[in-house]
């Protein structure tokens, strides 16, 4: 059948890593199938970038339950500043937060409750961690991922386009342009923006609203234009700011695609170039680019700290500002794991990918 | 086999013709919607709302921490409380003396011990129960038996014996020892009726069910955290109903925007809370309708000496620099500050000039020090009475003290504040000229260094309060803490048997005159001690739209702030601008929202057309 081989030839096809990771395959008629073992060996290079993950994941709650303890100041003293109170309450605001605990029992606490999606009581808020960032969590993913779909759009096609003519005026004033509007600090551009764009100035009218994410005035459909209305700034800034990174890296990565030989014989069947950029190139071009959208993906639930500040958008992003101004050691613990979390998913869900992508990835 | 098939137009081009046509549709929807006549030109035409209701928006830096009384500590939830729940008693606007609240009148019994107040007949809960003594009774019986209910709020009771309501118009307090601020009690009173049924007052924030039931001069009904705080008028509140229907407090995380918001007359006051810089004040005051208030601020900016950390019993700790116990040396120091040119260049004339320890807006406590006493800018005197204290110039120009080593000190500055750095440059450069060092230390957390006595000067500064109590407390022997390095009321370690004699008559004294005249008394020590010494008095700096409010009291009603004033009276008595419905809390007003809304949902619209257009166009190409 042709199915069935030997092992002679399964190592010939699968290369090192096969005998490496498989070790001598079994002979007989048990012998698995080529794509039974390439399954294998696509779960096993799964489940160890999944441990990967996980051991990562740990490292992250454990830094960061010691990292904002090297943060100097007693939270106590933070929480009742500028207020007359006695020991004895100092001494009942320390045991409701537990930090009256040696330090290796809060940490053990600390880990057992995060397992649970349980970070404890905010200092400032005195509302359960989950609860404040599960309020701010859809305001930063609305924001982030509006911007994130559209500077990705605009990143991708630019990029192709630019590389494509590389060299020619277009590409140089696009990746000029980007690279401008990348070193700009966006809390600036987004200042500009309610400066000019909100408030209007000269001929210019003011046309959307200084912050904020809605009126409070609206429901239904009109809620939904008034969110929109509030959302056009800062998405606005937020791309401007991002796009050129991936402008930036899908047009190096089909660069190096464009003296490949399987573009001339492309052309060489008589391809249209429009289409053998698309149809041929930029689908080999797109793995650095795919990375890159995964890591901006996780970085969606970070959100902009310094966007969402400028526009007192109510997201994560200020809500980590706010956090560790105090600091309000739960939820500033709680937002630093969610943020490197997100990032760590994203990054192993990328390796997963990968091979289904390009199969060449993770034999 | 590759069929051809006739070339089509260059795809490219057509897709930013699309791309070009959506975004001219979406433009020239935006535009239709600022031609004039418009509701989109400038402010206060866009604040009329539909319904013609008025809108007061206040534009607010701070978030909420917490809607219950029993846990809200910053300025803004405190302020809100003021307006949701009436106190026993309030503050005059014009002049900060105490006047009726809740409680109309009030007595004491000779011992002092005993307080009885006379509980209003005409305040009603906005639910219609009307709200009587068991209401203030439960209130202040809650805190002193709940934890969770004492945490802001727990230092009013902490020396009360006993709280009860003999009839529904009669409290009777009783006190472990004579307290002066029984007429200063700033606890709002909740009605009993809704907040029995909480379980867990350290848990509780009271921002679930709208509207929260009060009887303050506003009704809240609606919070979005971090977003707004929307307050209706109460229509039925005794002393009239305020002017405007509604107030909306509008969360500005940057100040800037604020301003923007502000120009724009999106909102229609900028909270002074932190003041606005002398660069945005400067370019408010020549806008058009717009009106900055530059008032006497409630705060005092001091330089404090560490005079030798100690706890109750008198364990010495931390490392203040021995040459700073020495009267003589403090003095000098403060003597070498130059402070008009404080004034003047780092607040840009935004302040004025410290002297006493309480600020002169609260007029019955501000304390000056007579011709004699002042310790007025003179580097001369400053030197002859480091001489004198034995602190001489070495040939290098240098302050040496008896076992030679050179007077270097140095100062704890907020890192966040920019005045601190300022300030510091200017010491560094006259204290130089004193041939003394300075060290500069700014810090993002100045309290621990603090709190261990590890500092020998620092950057101090406090909001004072009509009543003076609490900032005169800190400085009482009783204030130092238990265990060294521990948290603990004391400010700067100051403990002095005279300062503590006053404080105590002070404390236990009835009469508001012989009061005052003992709080002074107590200013007067603590500014001949110089281990704390005033600089400024930062103004509050806040800014109002006139086309919008027509006008507002501000407090004292002279010249005062009207952000985070001790009382209601700012928004209770702001008037609407006639012709203005007020700050309409959208900035583009409905329509506008609305069509420029429509033009974002088509350029969504015409995207997402688009990649279905090239989805489709890619699968055809499979064909191929």
């Amino acid at each position: 059948m042709s199915t069935e081989s030997t092992p002679a030839l399964v190592k010939g096809a699968a290369g090192v890593d096969a005998v490496s990771t498989d070790g001598p395959a079994p002979a007989g008629p048990s012998a698995r199938s080529p794509r039974s073992r390439s399954t294998t060996a696509y779960l096993r290079y799964a489940a160890g970038k999944l441990a990967g993950a996980a051991v990562s994941l740990f490292a992250v709650l454990v830094t960061s339950f010691f990292l904002f303890r090297l943060i100097p100041g007693d939270p106590v003293k933070q929480m009742t500043g500028g207020r007359q109170v006695s020991t004895e309450q100092i001494a009942a605001m320390r045991a409701e937060f537990g930090l009256d605990l040696p330090l290796w029992q809060q940490f053990t606490e600390y880990c057992g409750k995060a397992l649970t999606g349980d970070f404890g009581t905010s200092y400032q808020f005195r509302a359960p961690v989950m609860d404040k960032i599960t309020e701010a969590l859809p305001a930063t993913l609305l924001l982030t991922g509006t911007a994130f779909v559209i500077y990705t759009a605009i990143g991708i096609w630019l990029g192709a386009r630019s590389a494509w003519r590389n060299g020619s005026a277009g590409d140089r004033f696009h990746t000029a342009f980007a690279l401008t509007l990348y070193s700009v600090p966006s809390f600036w551009l987004g200042l500009l923006l309610i400066v000019t764009l909100s408030v209007g100035i000269g001929p210019v009218p003011g046309m959307f609203p200084t912050g904020g994410m809605e009126s409070g005035d609206e429901s239904g459909f009109a809620y939904v234009l008034d969110v929109a209305h509030h959302l056009v700034l800062p998405v606005v800034t937020l791309v401007a700011v991002e796009y050129a990174r991936t402008l930036l890296v899908m047009r190096s990565s089909l660069l190096d695609e464009m003296g490949s030989d399987y573009l001339t014989t492309a052309r060489a069947k008589g391809l249209r170039d429009d289409l053998v950029r698309r149809r041929h190139a930029v689908p080999n071009a797109m793995l650095p680019t795919v990375t890159l959208l995964f890591v901006n993906l996780g970085n969606t639930v970070a959100g902009a700290i310094l966007v969402e500040t400028v526009f007192s958008w109510p997201g994560l992003g200020g809500l980590f500002y706010q956090a560790l101004s105090v600091p309000d050691l739960p939820l500033v613990q709680a937002l630093f794991f969610i943020f490197a979390a997100a990032v760590i998913l994203m990054n192993t869900l990328a390796d997963v990918i990968y091979p289904l992508l390009d199969p060449r990835v993770g034999r | 086999m590759v069929t051809r098939f006739p070339p089509r137009p260059s795809r490219p081009r057509g897709r930013l013709r699309i791309l070009l046509a959506s975004g001219a549709a979406a433009l020239a929807l935006a535009a239709g919607s600022v031609v004039p006549g418009n509701p989109l030109g400038p402010a206060p035409q866009e604040a009329q709302a539909a319904d013609g209701k008025s809108t007061l928006t206040v534009a607010v830096a701070q978030s909420v921490d917490s809607l219950s009384p029993f846990l809200a500590q910053r300025l803004l939830s405190t302020s809100i409380h003021r307006l949701m729940y009436d106190y026993l008693t309030n503050y005059d606007a014009k002049d900060n003396h105490t006047i009726p609240g809740l409680a109309t009148k009030w007595e004491t019994s000779p011992d002092k011990l005993t307080w009885t107040y006379t509980i209003r007949s005409d305040s009603k809960w906005s639910d219609g129960e009307k709200a009587t003594a068991e209401d203030a009774a439960w209130t202040f019986n809650t805190m002193m038996t709940d934890e969770g209910a004492a945490t802001s709020n727990g230092s009013f009771v902490g020396n009360f014996k006993k709280v009860t309501a003999t009839g529904p118009d009669k409290l009777v307090i009783e006190l472990k020892q004579p307290q002066a601020t029984m007429t200063a009690l700033d606890v709002p009173i909740v009605p009993k009726h809704v907040w029995e049924k909480v379980g867990d007052f350290s848990k509780f924030n009271n921002d679930t069910k709208f509207p929260i039931v009060g009887n303050g001069p506003f009704i809240l009904t609606d919070y979005k955290v971090d977003s707004y705080v929307k307050l209706k008028a109460n229509k039925d509140f005794w002393r009239g109903a305020p002017k405007f229907d509604e107030l909306v407090f509008r969360y500005y995380k940057d100040q800037d925007a604020a301003v923007a918001a502000l120009r724009k007359g999106e909102v229609s006051f900028v909270a002074g809370s932190p003041s606005l810089t002398p660069a945005q004040a400067a370019s408010l005051k020549t806008t058009a309708d717009i009106k900055v208030n530059d008032a006497p601020g409630r705060r005092f900016y001091a330089l404090a000496t560490n005079p030798g950390a100690q706890t109750k019993d008198g364990k010495k700790f931390g490392d203040g620099h021995a040459a700073l116990q020495d009267q003589k040396v403090r003095q000098a120091l403060f003597m070498s500050v130059d402070r008009t040119t404080i004034i003047d260049k780092v607040f840009q004339g935004y302040a004025i000039e410290g002297e006493g320890y309480i600020p002169p807006r609260y007029g019955s406590y501000f304390w000056k020090p007579s011709a004699g006493q002042k310790l007025a800018y003179d580097p001369a005197k400053a030197a002859a009475l480091l001489d004198e204290a034995g602190y001489k110039k070495n040939g290098a120009g240098k302050r040496t003290g008896k076992d030679g080593k050179p007077l270097d000190f140095r100062i704890l500055c907020h890192a966040t504040d920019p005045n601190d750095k300022a300030i510091g440059k200017y010491l560094q450069e006259w204290w130089g000229d004193l041939g003394i060092g300075l060290k500069v230390d700014c810090l993002d957390n100045v309290s621990d260094p603090w709190y261990a006595g590890e500092y020998d000067l620092a950057f101090d500064g406090w909001s004072v309060n009509p009543d003076p109590d609490f900032v005169m407390s800190i400085h009482t022997c009783a204030a130092l803490p238990a265990k060294a390095k521990e948290s603990a009321a004391t400010d700067n370690f100051i403990c002095d048997k005279q300062y503590d004699e006053l404080y105590a008559k002070q404390l236990a004294e009835y009469d508001p005159a012989k009061r005052a005249d003992l709080v002074k008394q107590m200013e007067s020590r603590l500014y001949d001690l110089g281990y704390m010494n005033v600089m400024a008095y930062p103004n509050a700096v806040e800014a109002y739209r006139t086309d919008q409010i027509k006008s507002i009291t501000t407090m004292p009603s002279d010249a005062g702030n009207i952000y985070g004033q001790d009382g209601y009276w700012s928004w209770w008595s702001a008037v609407p601008a006639a012709g203005a419905s007020g700050g309409s809390s959208d900035g583009g007003g409905n329509s506008t929202g609305v069509l420029i809304g429509v033009g974002v949902a088509v350029v969504v619209l015409a995207g997402g057309g688009l990649l279905f257009a090239m989805r489709r166009r890619s699968t055809a190409e499979d064909r191929e």
